[in-house]
């Protein structure tokens, strides 16, 4: 675990917060709850944006919030504060208590088992204090940087949205009346840059890169970032629309993960307890090809998916959601876990109020072996993705449908930029038109997939 | 404008109250609500100004917020979960040139805000100016007024409402199998001063339901949702557009949906029906018109002012003034008074919505569209009520005219890249029209095109204009606030549509 000393150039953030959310705890238990739970959250934010090398916004802040649920028998409820003074934290657990008989007994209610209950040990390296390290003056910079790296790549680059630096350090505690109490700290810092690029005759694309991590030292320099968001714009240049055709398309890494995401919430156990998802009472079936194995992690040290505790107390696990194409588990918390009559995987995430919902860890497609050139290479005729626009994927009856952009391939290599095109077809035969995986796995947030092709999706255009 | 009393929802019966005992606090009084509760006075306001602009700087405001929420989900016929909460901040701008320096707090004592005022001050190098002295406070507007509002208002009533729409939506039909139904309100009390004298107050309701279902059958499901509200009292939910209403609609929907089609591939007419598939607009044209992108000439409308961007059969107004509505403000979050803005007239560009910055900088003026999502956020220019103005045609005529296409009335959401002006909205329910017919329900598909010139190919504008429920929530930069769209029917000539029929029945396909 983290260490629990608090350190904070705030005078009112010097309050324990581990303290303070054990005492809610029994204050809803004095309070007549039969179990409760606590979570406290706060954190620092600073960003700044540099546009055509001046700045433009300057955001430094800090902020705090806490929430309880309380079960009332098998009735719950919740409330939260954004207000630490003791009347209001007084209010904040007498609500609860009131608003949670009204709702409705439900037999699969409550809060994980004791046994269930625990924190990873070790250290798994979420936390470094030196994205808060920088001075004013060299946060700044980072940001011109990326811009001017984007601006000076190409003559064609002739605006910007902007170059960014971001960094954002957070302290979450959870307590609850079975005895857990646990807390972590976790870091984060970026740089991004949006250039514009225009033709002749005046028609702009715009494209972003960034680089995320935990420590600053991990950060890819600002330069690479904005020559690789240079490249990404100046590569969408000339776009035309497509002819109407079924060809096969590759999904580049960055909206692969959209499939990924997909079957996330086809998979999870909210919606599977719901029948709300077509992949429903499909465990132990077929429903990819074989060379798909999607991986579920939350203990990988340094991952932007990792933690030591899910958002109930239980320890975060490794879980292997399809392994060569056949559903091996769900994704759920203690509430899904009971209703289908499973053990939770360690996902439930939860915000400030509500039910517990269930997020992922590092969550991730097993990579292949070949080069997305390779990929690209064995294409006559073909679609590459960069960009989806909307969100038409429906996982009740598996329709996908969404807008897109990116190069068309002939004979094996980019011919030229396309938009304003549709790609569509259903998730249920996607997952198994899922025909080659690339070997380009890498993580820029907690989803990760590398470049693939899926074949028999209908490209829509002229 | 004389749509206003058509657009304007239901007559005046707000005064219905619903008596209850308060949850947690007594009722908030809207204009001395922060003076009232938190001990602020306009002295101490002045001093904050004055810390905002100790290092120079062209202007300061302060935005305090103090927001109560509560929300209430039924699943399985069993309210599930119960939430209540409060946000309280005041948020801290400074503004020097271009450049905008930002702090907030949580806490709002004088020592943390004095301390977020003089963080943001630091986006500033010059020598201390001074706040104007004296403030100017907003004439008071009263676009939704709420005497007991809805967050105060008895819980157990708002326990009716949902057990009320599950009910419904079971009861419509037996393949109804799955329902959810959920009921949320805020009140956010406002309090915005700044360096140029602005002083305004606002006591801002916002309530909404959602009915969202799923209909089996053997070996096939579909799922239909609806919901409404607007900046209402819980007694909105108790006239017409009440928990039946809702439920049997988003049922509707789902039953349909389990015999649609697969939704034809390509380019093509498309005819969409009134309300919602104003998102339309909210994207094709809404967003590329926010001054912001303009004055960094990064959207695909910058420069086209006094240009044709629309057939002449189309005028698109963006309008915060309208009773109840979801996207309408008695002031923005800078103070200033919201209004009907002409963005599109007869076709031809009109004008940008702003706010102070955009408005300062490019010397236009303002519009009063500079909203935030809390006082953690920089406000910019964003939508209200974005519509489009009735035409002459009839709908049946709209339909008969199209050979073959679709006709689009229910849509998800949508998405815009505001540099090249593409855009996507996704429709959730579709017909095929073959030989001017309405036939077959076909399966939700996207629909793409290009902002700039989609509207050049509207060629009949239908007499029935209509707003939505009030379920939009727009999103950019992160941000996130309520707004309405408006659209009567209408008839694009070509429109990409996302299908996957590989042979259209009508056969137009390549």
């Amino acid at each position: 675990m983290p260490s629990t000393q608090l350190e904070t150039g705030s005078p009112k953030l010097e309050t324990d917060l581990r303290e303070l959310a054990e005492d809610i705890v029994r204050r809803a238990m004095r309070g007549g709850a039969t179990a409760a739970e606590c979570v406290v959250r706060e954190g620092d934010e600073f960003s700044t944006l540099v546009r055509l090398g001046q700045v433009e916004t300057l955001k430094e802040s800090g902020s705090r919030s806490i929430g309880v649920r309380v079960f009332s028998g098998q009735r719950a409820a919740s409330t939260y504060s954004s207000d630490f003074s003791p009347a209001s934290l007084d209010r904040m657990v007498k609500s609860a208590l009131e608003l949670s008989k009204i709702t409705s007994e439900d037999p699969f209610g409550g809060i994980p088992e004791a046994s269930q209950l625990g924190s990873l040990t070790g250290d798994l390296d979420l936390y470094h204090e030196d994205v808060y390290s920088l001075p004013g003056p060299d946060r700044i910079d980072y940001a011109r940087r990326a811009e001017k790296a984007a601006l000076d790549f190409d003559p064609r680059i002739k605006n910007s949205e902007g170059g960014s630096f971001d960094a954002a350090t957070g302290h979450k505690v959870l307590a609850n009346s079975r005895g857990f109490v646990g807390e972590y700290r976790r870091s984060y810092c970026s740089v991004a840059a949006v250039p514009i690029a225009q033709t002749e005759d005046g028609a702009m694309q715009r494209d972003y890169w960034f680089s995320v991590a935990r420590t600053l030292s991990k950060l890819e320099s600002p330069e690479q970032v904005g020559k690789v968001a240079a490249e990404r714009t100046l590569r969408r240049l000339g776009a035309r629309k497509a002819k109407t055709a079924q060809v096969p398309i590759i999904f580049d890494p960055m909206v692969a993960i959209s499939i990924l995401e997909h079957i996330f919430e086809g998979i999870n156990g909210d919606s599977v307890y719901r029948g709300a998802s077509f992949l429903a009472g499909k465990l132990g079936q077929k429903i990819a090809g074989d060379n798909v194995t999607i991986v579920d992690d939350g203990t990988i040290p340094g991952g932007f998916g990792t933690s030591p505790f899910d958002g109930e107390g239980v320890p975060t696990r490794r879980t292997v959601v399809i392994e060569r194409g056949v559903l091996s588990s769900y994704l759920l918390n203690t509430y899904t876990a009971k209703k289908l009559g499973l053990k939770t995987t360690g996902n439930a995430s939860r915000g400030l109020a509500g039910t517990p919902g269930i997020g992922p860890g590092n969550y991730f497609l097993q990579p292949g072996t070949r080069t997305p050139k390779q990929l690209i290479s064995e294409i006559k005729e073909g679609l590459y993705v960069t960009e989806f626009l909307g969100h038409g994927a429906n996982l009740v009856t598996g329709d996908y449908s969404r807008g897109a952009s990116g190069l068309w391939i002939s004979g094996g290599e980019f011919a030229y930029p396309v938009e304003e095109i549709t790609v569509a077809g259903n998730l249920k035969e996607m997952f198994f038109s899922i025909s080659e995986i690339a070997n380009d796995l890498e993580f820029r947030g907690s989803v990760a997939s590398p470049t693939l092709r899926i074949d028999g999706l209908t490209v829509g255009g002229e | 404008m004389d749509t206003f009393a058509q657009l304007s929802p239901r007559s005046a019966r707000r005064h219905l109250i619903l008596v209850g005992k308060s949850l947690d606090k007594q009722l908030p009084d809207k204009q001395r609500f922060f003076f009232d509760h938190y001990g602020v006075t306009e002295n101490d306001l002045e001093h904050y100004l004055a810390a905002a602009l100790s290092a120079g700087g062209d202007y300061a405001d302060l935005y305090f917020e103090f927001l109560s929420s509560t929300s209430l989900m039924v699943d399985e016929s069993m309210v599930k979960s119960a939430s209540q909460g409060i946000s309280a901040g005041c948020g801290v701008r400074v503004v020097s040139g271009e450049r905008t320096g930002y702090a907030y707090t949580d806490d709002l004592s004088a020592s943390r805000i004095l301390h977020a005022a003089r963080t943001a001050a630091l986006i500033a190098s010059a020598p201390a100016k001074t706040p104007v002295a004296g403030f100017q406070k907003t004439a008071a507007r009263s676009l939704y007024p709420v005497v007991l509002p809805s967050v105060d208002a008895e819980i157990t009533a708002k326990v009716e409402l949902v057990m009320r729409a599950d009910k419904a939506a079971r009861g419509y039909d037996p393949r109804i199998q799955e329902v959810r139904a959920s009921y949320s309100d805020e009140l956010r009390n406002i309090l915005v001063v700044a360096s140029d004298g602005t002083f305004a107050e606002d006591s801002q309701p916002l309530a909404r339901m959602n009915v969202s279902c799923i209909a089996k059958t053997e070996g096939s499901s579909a799922r239909g949702g609806s919901g409404g509200g607007g900046r209402v009292a819980l007694d909105f939910f108790f006239g017409d557009k009440n928990p039946e209403f809702f439920a049997k609609e988003a049922a509707r929907q789902a039953i349909l949906q389990l015999d649609a089609r697969e939704a034809p591939a390509g380019d093509m007419e498309v005819v969409l029906g009134p309300g919602w598939p104003g998102v339309l607009l909210h994207e094709a044209v809404g967003h590329g018109l926010e001054a912001d992108f303009n004055r960094k000439k990064t959207s695909a409308f910058a420069g086209l002012i006094g240009k044709r961007v629309a057939s002449e059969k189309c005028t698109v107004i963006d309008n915060g003034t309208m009773p109840w509505r979801r996207g309408s403000l008695n002031v923005d979050d800078e103070g200033e008074p919201t209004q009907e803005t002409v963005l599109i007239e007869k076709g031809i560009l009109k004008g940008y919505l702003s706010d102070k910055l955009s408005a300062r900088l490019m010397g236009i003026s303002d519009t009063g569209n500079g909203r935030r999502e809390s006082y953690e956020h920089i406000p910019m220019p964003r939508m209200t009520n974005t519509y489009m103005l009735a035409g002459q045609d009839n709908p049946e005529d709209i339909i008969r005219s199209v050979k073959r296409g679709i006709y689009a009335v229910n849509f998800g959401g949508g998405q815009v890249d505001i540099t090249n002006g593409k855009f996507v909205f996704g429709a959730s329910e579709a017909y095929m029209i073959e030989d001017g017919q309405i036939t077959a329900p076909i399966k939700g598909a996207t629909l793409i095109g290009n902002g700039p010139d989609v509207l050049t190919r509207v060629s009949m504008v239908g007499n029935d204009l209509k707003l939505d429920e009030g379920v939009g929530t727009c999103g950019k930069d992160g941000q996130a606030v309520p707004v309405g769209v408006g659209i009567p029917t209408i008839k694009i000539d070509r429109l990409t549509v996302g299908g996957t029929a590989k042979k259209d029945p009508g056969g137009f396909m390549q």
